[in-house]
């Protein structure tokens, strides 16, 4: 078994905030599929979501902050599984929720340092 | 209670009390001496009463007997005069002056420190079960075999390598140092829980058995309440867990010894005492932060304990055991998340989630399997049931399938 990292990426300005309902239903969605992940025994770490703001250092301390909300796929959050391999941790990914409101996925193994 | 019934249950709730200060006394590698003396006085105790009757205060005559038995132990044994009183001298300050403290207070103490004691994690927990049952809880070598469905050898030479075990690890009759509590606690409950479920899954005919393993676990979790350092919130929560499952005891076996599936329960068998009681607990448990797996657990058993069939309340339980998974996996998690699944959002949604949990070994797996294929695809449901039969290892197990097949081919 080796680690993988999904990565969520989306265009959150576009995304409406739903009504409660919505939300709530939302909610539903993302804990049943990360609780399928892990009632596979397939979950390493839940992970976390990304707060929308940030900034970005560059070189020479020239920081830049707030390009991120404009970004189509935005960055904004991320969950660890294993799995035997890439093709199993991609059909893993396959029930994400975010597909459904136009996000998409990334699946990168994790190499040990 | 008629005295024949009432000797053998005052033994098994004085044996523990009995080795436990004992040990304390002699110290815990000397406990094989603690117990043969408590078991010396208990055939005293037989032969007395059988002649005299009963006494007025059969725990207090046992108390005084047991005391006399050390002492006299003392005198006669020489290996008991080479060891043992430089131990006693150690335990109780250099005195000389054989004194038993048998007060309450050290009743309790011992007891307690005799339960970290046993729940080492030096030793596998089959073994801390073993003998949290001969010495916690006062059972037969007999009644221990019976209930872990083995003969009383392969029980004897467990218990016996399990203490050999702890005797090498020099483990004393002592709470753990505070900076040690929360994990020792942690083998503590782990033992307390499984031993919980020994009695309530337990494949034993013996319903009187494994009704008795259930309250010794919950009256050994009561214990832990007693004492302020011991009584944290995921201790409570376990109490409640087990309160909450034990309220269907009387409705989840019919008069034949059948087990009776949740959903096929009287409910008016339901305990509404042990409902409320474990509602008090899961009260005390939700003080602080701490969410523990036994939190979860609880929250799962107490929606159990609601009598309706909503789909909310199934909506509830699967969240619960979303989140249960998260804290830790478990194929019995994984396997009641499914049928959660299938009871709140529907059959079809729960084949796509089972057919991943790859519990291939698992005849409890076929069997959550047929269920979900019945009314949608029964030939399917036939044939899980059928693997499920060839992987069932007990008997009791096998009938059940056969029984379920019988069924379903009328």
């Amino acid at each position: 078994m080796k680690d993988f990292l999904f990565l969520f990426r989306n265009d959150y300005k576009a995304m409406s905030m739903g009504s409660p309902e919505e939300m709530q239903s939302m909610t539903k969605k993302w804990m049943d599929w990360i609780g399928s992940i892990a009632a596979q025994n397939k979950l390493t770490d839940r992970g976390n979501r990304l707060g929308n703001e940030g900034k970005v250092v560059r070189p020479d301390n020239v920081v830049t902050d707030g390009p991120y909300t404009e970004i189509k796929e935005l960055l904004g959050g991320y969950t660890m599984v294993k799995a035997t391999s890439l093709d199993e941790a991609v059909e893993l990914a396959k029930g994400c929720p975010i597909f459904a409101v136009g996000g998409n996925v990334e699946v990168r193994p994790i190499d040990q340092m | 209670m008629e005295q024949k019934e009432m000797i053998p249950h005052l033994f098994r709730t004085e044996y523990s009390k009995i080795v436990s200060v004992l040990s304390k006394w002699v110290g815990f590698e000397n406990i094989e001496i603690a117990e043969d003396i408590a078991s010396d006085t208990f055939l005293l105790a037989t032969e007395t009463w059988g002649i005299k009757g009963l006494p007025e205060n059969p725990a207090a005559w046992l108390y005084v007997v047991a005391k006399n038995r050390a002492k006299d132990h003392l005198k006669r044994n020489s290996t008991f005069s080479e060891k043992i009183i430089p131990a006693i001298q150690q335990n109780t300050g250099g005195l000389n002056e054989i004194d038993i403290d048998l007060s309450d207070k050290n009743i309790i103490d011992s007891q307690l420190q005799m339960m970290f004691a046993i729940c080492h994690p030096s030793i596998p927990a089959e073994a801390q079960i073993g003998l949290s049952l001969r010495i916690l809880c006062g059972f037969g070598i007999e009644e221990i075999a019976d209930a872990f469905l083995t003969n009383k050898e392969t029980i004897n030479k467990r218990l016996f390598r399990a203490k050999e075990k702890l005797r090498a690890g020099k483990v004393k009759l002592e709470l753990p140092p505070a900076a040690e509590m929360d994990k020792r606690l942690e083998t503590v409950l782990t033992t307390l829980y499984l031993l919980f479920n020994e009695g309530y899954y337990s494949l034993s005919q013996n319903v009187t058995i494994r009704k008795d393993l259930c309250l010794e676990a919950m009256r050994l979790t009561f214990l832990l309440l007693e004492n302020a350092t011991t009584n944290k919130p995921k201790v409570n929560a376990l109490l409640a867990v087990m309160c909450f499952h034990a309220s269907r005891f009387e409705a989840r076996t019919s008069a034949d010894g059948e087990s009776i599936l949740y959903e096929d329960q009287d409910t008016s068998l339901w305990n509404d005492g042990l409902i409320k009681q474990g509602e008090v607990y899961l009260n005390r448990a939700s003080e602080g932060n701490e969410l523990s797996k036994y939190h979860l657990e609880a929250a799962i058993a107490h929606q159990h304990t609601n009598k309706s069939h909503s789909p909310e309340k199934w909506e509830n339980i699967l969240q619960l055991y979303n989140r249960l998974l998260l804290i830790e996996y478990s194929p019995a998690a994984a396997l009641n998340r499914a049928y959660a699944v299938a009871r709140a959002d529907g059959k079809l949604i729960a084949i796509r989630d089972a057919e991943k949990l790859n519990l291939v070994k698992n005849h409890l797996y076929y069997l959550l399997l047929e269920y979900l294929y019945t009314g949608i695809d029964d030939e399917q449901a036939i044939a899980h049931l059928k693997t499920a039969f060839k992987l069932a290892k007990s008997t009791t197990d096998k009938d059940h399938i056969t029984n379920r097949i019988n069924k379903i081919k009328k």
